[in-house]
């Protein structure tokens, strides 16, 4: 009896494992550091974010680092160590209220304190979308720039998880990039999300950082120990090629880069990969230029399909690049459902095959 | 069973252990000593089955220091302010209704867009600017245009503001009384009810840390309070034990809503201790209360390093907005009443009258000197012009992006055929 029991317990311990591993099939293939930044080390997503606040709460006094739980290391260990160092007035836990926190954080900011907030998970930043959308995005606008909240930034775990279903793996981005006034920053790996949070620290405008949080600990790579910034607003074209242009950020940018390798092995199809990176203000020339070249686009993200920001890199795309098309913008994407619904993930996810045949047909076309 | 015969079946440890919750157990049923202690309650047990009934509880009491009549009532409470500080409050006063009167005339005549009266409120505001050091910082709603007039905000300034001339705070981006200072530590009003004040709990935070002597206050009406903003900024404000003065101006009504159906409880005030602040109610309407009280919770936000609520009592006198007739929900009996029997600012006149520091002489000749300066600042702000139409694509970020660069050239690009069909006369040469 017990043994039978035991097999059936393994027996699911191992079908949630493998749903786990496919829901996140995509394959984080490190990169390389410049060489002129110098000395490097291992870390994970977590810890180049850790690094990074660790970095700009060491270089400036007033910066302070809050949210739910991050006092004892955040859920997700991002602020592991840095009560400790650097005292409990400036790395704390808050009060659990979402639109606490990103008033809280503007208020700082508005005193002119560097205010590095958190939100627990993306899908619970909308209790906030007031405070963000119609306070931080526009403080400087409306107090004809008397007052700002430019040293806020709020980070928040972003993504499928693999299981995280509707309120652990939503992708937001777009919500926030219809709010003028705000910056949104969407880092694919763990050397990105150091010098990207930096810069986003240090920008003089509110920025949401959505931190992809299946990388946290899959993506590792040998980042560098210095202080060094990423510039927001600038896509970094990972692959060169001439057949068709993919557009893609966060973990998404690992499943394009995949689709990129297999269509040029198997298929002698040649894809140029650009992670956007910056998701507002975006790179619109680094991508019409890949266009212009390719003539094919396809865009690629976890978010619902419609109004996702993929919607808008298309239309821009279309007027600004029409003469150069050869075949229609693909938009491969989440569905227009709840996403994600728990144990569908791996149907709902814009995975590598669906890319595949999104790129076989504006080759095809 | 007793212990002694659970020894026959356990070994000693577990003996010692289980003795441990019998006589634990044994205690807590019949001693009233036992106190709890939980992590989120530590105190009494009750063996009652009592729940609390709020109006049970005494109602919080509004202090006040003038009755209606403007006469002290106990002199220990009476400010010791010099006749020129006293005349400064009350030309305030003074120039802030002359100035609701005639801004209330010109949106009813089309020169503005909008506008909103701080009639009945003013001793609040008066009364509340007085007692800060100028360089706290105020996070505010939209009607305490008096706090800031107190601080040194000129008619000029307003009515450049309302007009949304090139002049104005914030360059004719938003509607009119959107007031903001950098120099008067007056943070730019915006209209989302409520936003601002977990906003001033964060910049009290940054006050604390700065250890600056400094607080930071917030204002908020008795609606606004109903925000969820307002429960959160109250709470975080009292687990980071922050420098920071709630101030509500509970005036009767948000826009319709009388504040029966706005809550249950014993006002806002009652709210304070829920939360862990110290707080009090105060007449709104009698200027001395509202010094006093708005002077001690300073020194407590600053020494004690704590919020403080205070809920001031007042009465909307004038309607919502210049978009509002009030008398659609309240009758204009109620509202003569108010305006005769318990006006604030009557009461700071008869108190000065009383007092020989103000005669009907100064007070005609502060009427008219008041209306010169309104109107004359009305003229010189109607006549000049809004900043170039371009201005509307600054400030969104602290560098116009390449796309809102891209936009304002299309803009550009259009207005070079098509100015005809705009106001080019009213902005800015391009």
């Amino acid at each position: 009896m017990l043994v039978k029991n035991l097999t059936k317990v393994s027996q699911l311990l191992i079908n949630s494992k493998s749903q786990i591993r496919h829901a996140s099939a995509f394959k984080f293939a490190p990169d390389t550091a410049p060489a002129e930044l110098g000395e490097t080390t291992k870390m994970n997503l977590c810890q180049s974010v850790t690094n990074a606040m660790d970095i700009s709460l060491s270089q400036d006094k007033s910066a302070v680092v809050f949210g739910e739980d991050v006092a004892f290391g955040g859920v997700f260990r991002c602020t592991v160590g840095l009560r400790d160092k650097y005292g409990k007035d400036r790395v704390f836990n808050t009060p659990l209220a979402e639109q606490g926190i990103a008033a809280f954080g503007i208020g700082l900011a508005a005193a002119g304190a560097t205010a590095i907030a958190e939100i627990q998970f993306a899908d619970y930043i909308f209790p906030a979308f007031d405070q963000i959308v119609n306070e931080a995005a526009k403080f400087r606008y409306r107090s004809g720039n008397l007052f700002d909240c430019g040293k806020l930034t709020i980070r928040t775990p972003t993504g499928a998880v693999g299981h995280g279903a509707l309120y652990h793996s939503q992708s937001v981005e777009a919500f926030f990039a219809h709010s003028p006034g705000l910056k949104v920053v969407v880092p694919r790996s763990p050397i990105q999300t150091k010098g990207l949070l930096l810069s986003s620290i240090r920008d003089p405008n509110p920025v949401i950082f959505f931190e992809p949080k299946i990388l946290y600990r899959q993506a590792v790579e040998n980042v560098p120990v210095k202080d060094y910034e990423i510039p927001l607003g600038k896509a970094e074209v990972l692959m060169e090629g001439s057949d068709v242009t993919i557009v893609s950020w966060g973990t998404q940018v690992h499943v394009v880069k995949e689709v990129a390798n297999i269509v040029k092995e198997k298929l002698n199809i040649s894809c140029e990969v650009i992670d956007l990176r910056t998701i507002v203000p975006w790179d619109y020339e680094t991508v019409c230029n890949s266009v212009s070249k390719t003539g094919r686009l396809i865009i690629s993200h976890e978010a619902n399909v419609t109004m996702g920001f993929g919607a808008e890199i298309a239309a821009f795309v279309q007027k600004e690049c029409f003469l150069n098309l050869e075949a229609p913008v693909e938009r491969v994407a989440g569905y227009d459902i709840p996403s994600i619904p728990h144990v569908y993930e791996a149907f709902f996810m814009p995975d590598k095959w669906k890319c595949i045949e999104a790129v076989k047909r504006v080759v095809n076309f | 069973m007793t212990v002694y015969k659970l020894t026959r079946f356990f070994n000693k440890k577990t003996t010692s252990f289980i003795k441990s919750i019998y006589y634990r157990n044994l205690s807590s049923a019949t001693s009233v000593s036992d106190r709890a202690s939980f992590p989120g309650y530590k105190g009494e047990f009750s063996t009652e089955l009592q729940f609390i009934y709020p109006e049970n509880n005494a109602q919080i009491q509004c202090y006040r220091v003038m009755n209606r009549k403007g006469v002290v009532i106990d002199p220990s409470h009476e400010p010791k302010f010099d006749n020129e500080s006293l005349l400064k409050m009350y030309k305030n006063m003074n120039l802030l209704s002359k100035f609701d009167m005639i801004m209330y005339e010109a949106q009813r005549q089309g020169r503005i867009s909008f506008y909103m009266q701080n009639h009945g409120e003013t001793a609040a505001q008066i009364g509340s600017a007085a007692a800060l050091d100028p360089q706290d910082l105020i996070f505010a709603q939209y009607r305490e245009s008096g706090v800031l007039l107190y601080r040194g905000f000129t008619i000029q300034q307003c009515c450049d503001q309302i007009f949304g001339n090139s002049n104005g705070s914030c360059k004719g981006k938003q509607m009119p009384v959107h007031y903001g200072s950098k120099e008067l530590n007056f943070v730019t009003i915006s209209s989302p009810l409520a936003t601002q004040i977990p906003q001033a709990a964060g910049a009290a935070y940054a006050f604390k840390r700065n250890q600056n002597g400094l607080c930071v206050i917030t204002y908020f009406g008795e609606g606004a309070a109903s925000e969820g903003d307002a429960q959160v900024a109250m709470n975080f404000a009292a687990v980071f034990d922050v420098p920071l003065i709630f101030f509500c101006r509970n005036n009767g009504y948000a826009i319709s809503t009388p504040v029966k159906e706005q809550y249950r409880g014993d006002g806002i005030a009652a709210r304070g201790p829920a939360f862990g602040m110290v707080t009090i109610r105060v007449d709104g309407n009698d200027l001395f209360a509202v010094y006093n009280a708005t002077r001690a919770a300073r020194q407590i936000a600053v020494k004690e390093s704590r919020p403080v609520l205070i809920e001031a009592m007042t009465y909307r006198l004038g309607h919502h907005s210049t978009s509002d007739d009030s008398t659609a929900y309240r009758s204009v009996d109620e509202i003569n009443l108010w305006e005769k029997d318990d006006n604030p600012m009557n009461r700071f006149r008869n108190y000065l009258h009383n007092k020989g520091i103000l005669t009907k002489e100064m007070e005609s000749e502060m009427d008219a000197e008041h209306k010169r300066i309104i109107l004359e600042c009305m003229t010189k702000a109607e006549r000049t012009k809004y900043c170039k139409p371009t201005e509307m694509f600054l400030d969104v970020y602290d560098k116009p992006t390449d796309l809102i660069l891209k936009q304002q050239k299309e803009l550009l690009e259009h207005l070079k055929t098509h100015k005809e069909h705009y106001p080019m006369n009213s902005y800015e040469k391009l």
